[in-house]
């Protein structure tokens, strides 16, 4: 398929233990005219796109699609234990407006700028409770299983309104739907189904006794049926989760470097442009013949559209690679582009705010209790993050 | 500087409302509010920012 005037043909993003977000490839990648192909681990060919103005075009071209039924959507491995999720009724992330557009009619009003504001001291408390549990334990803690990944958890519990005695074990199971390491595909798709089943008899104990919370109100709208809700409430939970502890990890150990940023919002701006944990989450397939770049796009080809790439592209961002939150330069694409932006960003961005906060308020002489060199950074999976963040005080 | 928004494409993301406080705002569903069709000078910038993070293209600034 090369030719001298064909499209330059590289490897697939590869990920190793040393370039886990492999930002030098990306920089290669964009200074390629047109875009790049490459192939997925299967061999599929599939379009690489890197350049922060053609992401953006990807991301809102009508005639290229999120929906994983279309012929040629790429697959980039593992779904993390989730069962089949094009197959789940309210997995809205995988269609396309107007199917899309129904749901997130539904759930915009759960996740405004004023609404997610009043939440914040909700996720206050939360953020509290683990700090306090961490400085009960000693010393030491492990920022990721102690912090990062049990507050978004328990944030999410509180917005669907699980009732308190629940909590534990709503946690414990979101968390082996993580542990891609330390828990086996059979456990994580037994997590699973027993969270499914868990949120099914909550939303039919709410559907008899309404309360004042996420799954009450949806339920009154009388917009979705009981399978699509519970669909919708596992992509909330699943999309918000990990995405979110990966923030809180990675933004604690940039914040180490400049803890005089802790608890300053715009620090929170440049860390999820910084990190982009996403990176890879946002895959496409053109429905048409489409043309990006000045690149011709068949129909039927699938498009990975790199965030990572896209938010440091030196076209937008100067010194990329710099945590600057100082920079006026706001457009980054963590949180995707084009209808399906993240539909909680707002939560997450309280979350990642309050949780640093907090964090170097509280515990002012926190500190790595490792070396920077020997952190285990995620590098075997879709999102990029932390696996462990050993810290002590 | 004139802006108009189409409330039937806005997916409720919310950057207008974070961006221009003072001119966007959402409604009870979420959805994109105007709260002055024609800004004053000094949100110039911050509305020309919020129409392009826009997410869903729903914010037109017209310069007439």
């Amino acid at each position: 398929m090369t030719t001298s005037t064909g499209p330059t043909v590289v490897d697939f993003p590869l990920r190793t233990p040393e370039e886990p977000l492999p930002l030098s490839q990306y920089a290669g990648h964009r200074r390629q005219s047109g875009l790049v192909q490459s192939h997925l681990p299967n061999g599929v060919p599939i379009w690489l796109v890197t350049r922060h103005e053609d992401v953006r075009a990807v991301l809102t071209h009508p005639k290229i699609s999120a929906n994983p039924d279309n012929e040629g959507f790429p697959n980039v491995g593992e779904t993390m234990g989730v069962p089949k999720q094009d197959q789940i009724p309210g997995w809205f992330v995988g269609l396309d407006s107007p199917e899309h557009d129904r749901f997130r009619k539904v759930l915009i009003p759960e996740f405004t700028v004023r609404r997610v504001r009043e939440l914040r001291p909700a996720v206050e408390r939360i953020v509290d409770e683990r700090i306090d549990a961490m400085l009960a334990g000693g010393n030491t803690a492990d920022l990721v299983n102690d912090f990062a990944l049990p507050v978004p958890s328990l944030v999410i519990s509180s917005l669907l309104g699980v009732p308190p005695a629940d909590r534990d074990f709503f946690e414990s199971r979101t968390r082996t739907l993580v542990a891609i390491r330390s828990s086996t595909d059979e456990q994580r798709a037994t997590a699973t189904r027993q969270l499914l089943r868990y949120i099914n008899r909550l939303i039919t104990i709410k559907d008899k006794w309404r309360g004042d919370d996420l799954i009450s109100r949806l339920l009154s709208t009388g917009q979705l049926s009981h399978e699509e809700l519970s669909g919708v409430l596992l992509l909330l939970l699943i999309a918000g989760h990990e995405t979110t502890a990966n923030n809180i990890g990675l933004g604690v150990v940039t914040l180490l470097s400049h803890p005089q940023w802790a608890g300053d919002e715009r620090a929170v701006e440049e860390l999820l442009r910084l990190h982009s944990v996403a990176d890879m989450v946002a895959l496409r397939v053109a429905v048409d013949d489409v043309e990006i770049a000045g690149q011709v796009i068949r129909k039927g080809e699938g498009i990975v559209p790199l965030l990572a790439a896209a938010n440091h592209d030196t076209e937008v961002f100067g010194c990329p690679h710099a945590f600057d939150p100082e920079r006026s330069e706001r457009r980054h694409v963590a949180f995707g582009y084009g209808v399906h932006q993240c539909l909680g960003q707002n939560l997450v961005r309280v979350e990642m705010d309050v949780a640093y906060r907090k964090l170097f308020e509280r515990i002012p002489t926190l500190e790595l209790a490792v070396p920077l060199e020997e952190l285990a950074f995620k590098y075997d999976g879709i999102l990029f993050g932390l696996h462990e963040l050993p810290v002590r005080w | 500087m004139r802006v108009t928004v189409d409330s039937e494409r806005c997916v409720g993301a919310g950057q207008c409302v974070l961006n221009a406080p003072s001119v966007f705002d959402q409604d009870d569903d979420g959805v994109v509010v105007l709260l002055h069709e024609e800004p004053a000078a000094q949100d110039a910038d911050a509305v020309h920012e919020a129409g392009d993070l826009c997410p869903s293209g729903s914010i037109t600034v017209h310069e007439d």
